[in-house]
């Protein structure tokens, strides 16, 4: 299925959760944060939620700034 | 000026007194942004050089981040992270963003920005102290980055923000403290700590903004950009304190004419 991912079209497994994505493209998983549709999806949840045809990711973590 | 009304005399030999923000106790009065670091190894050297304990970062995407390595930097430091809301232009952004950087940095503090124009950079005010309010009621730590306008500044000390930020001049101009008086006014007019934040250019910026009674001054620009970060980093610490102490110490009032010091009683008749 197509998902966006930060930005850009990615296809993915069906049905894939956000923590297999964030193990997939995070070098750790601590200290990033992800958004669904523009909502926040907390850490507790990244096991149990499942993405959707379409769904749009941001994928985030620190830079310098400020 | 009555700044010397609002900060205290200094008693003990410590370099100013303790620095009081959301219940939280710094010894140091300098908050430093990490924005323009030309390399993380000048950032590191810049950090222990300033003395800061509160650091700003921004959130970005995984795959565009520059970060690599910055969190492993701030951690050895020691320091406090201080996630900001940088670009966000509405109310709605902000406050998603402070929400990510909470489940990020697993911290409730956040530096609110909410920019009105990416040419000016300047606050937009109506949507920043929307976003305040509704980041007060989910709980955050609320460290608004405003404008030099002190009626707005009360609003949001008076919607639960920890403290004030307002802007010398606007965003990296390095133009200094361009509206001392109003600065002032906000510090006579808030109870929660005001924190200068943005436009220092160099150290005597900083101290000017101590000594017209701010708790403390955050800044970027003026030490990453600068041609020895380290070194600038050391200077700000100094204007700081020296800012403060010269705070605390009381001024003398300005005078129109020259007044002698040195008596003229006892002056020999040559």
């Amino acid at each position: 299925m197509q998902i966006t991912i930060n930005g850009v079209a990615t296809d993915v497994d069906h049905h894939i959760t956000v923590a297999a994505l964030v193990s997939g493209r995070a070098t750790e998983r601590s200290r990033v944060a992800v958004a669904v549709n523009a909502e926040v999806v907390p850490r507790s949840q990244w096991d149990m939620a499942q993405l959707e045809p379409g769904d749009s990711i941001e994928l985030l973590t620190a830079t310098a700034g400020g | 000026m009555t700044t010397h009304q609002v900060v205290p005399a200094l008693e003990s030999e410590e370099a100013t007194d303790p620095f009081l923000l959301a219940g939280e106790t710094f010894t140091s009065r300098l908050l430093l942004g990490t924005g323009g670091v030309p390399s993380l190894e000048v950032l590191e050297r810049a950090i222990v050089a300033s003395g800061t304990q509160l650091v700003t970062v921004a959130l970005r995407r995984v795959e565009t981040s520059t970060s690599g390595g910055l969190l492993e930097v701030l951690d050895r430091c020691g320091v406090r992270l201080l996630p900001n809301t940088a670009g966000c232009m509405t109310a709605r952004e902000a406050v998603l963003t402070a929400q990510l950087a909470r489940e990020a940095f697993d911290t409730g503090w956040v530096k609110l920005e909410v920019i009105g124009d990416e040419h000016t950079l300047l606050p937009d005010p109506v949507e920043l102290l929307d976003a305040a309010e509704q980041l007060v009621a989910d709980g955050f730590t609320v460290l608004p980055y405003t404008s030099d306008d002190p009626i707005l500044a009360r609003r949001l000390a008076d919607a639960g923000c920890a403290a004030v930020m307002p802007l010398g001049s606007p965003i990296g101009s390095g133009l200094g403290i361009r509206n001392p008086h109003n600065i002032a006014l906000i510090r006579e007019m808030v109870s929660v700590p005001v924190v200068l934040d943005a436009g220092i250019g160099t150290a005597s910026d900083a101290a000017l903004a101590m000594e017209l009674g701010c708790d403390a001054v955050l800044l970027a620009s003026a030490v990453t950009h600068a041609r020895d970060a380290e070194q600038m980093a050391l200077a700000m610490r100094h204007a700081v304190e020296a800012g403060r102490l010269a705070a605390g110490a009381g001024r003398i009032p300005r005078r129109w004419h020259a007044q002698a010091s040195t008596p003229m009683q006892g002056r020999p008749d040559l």
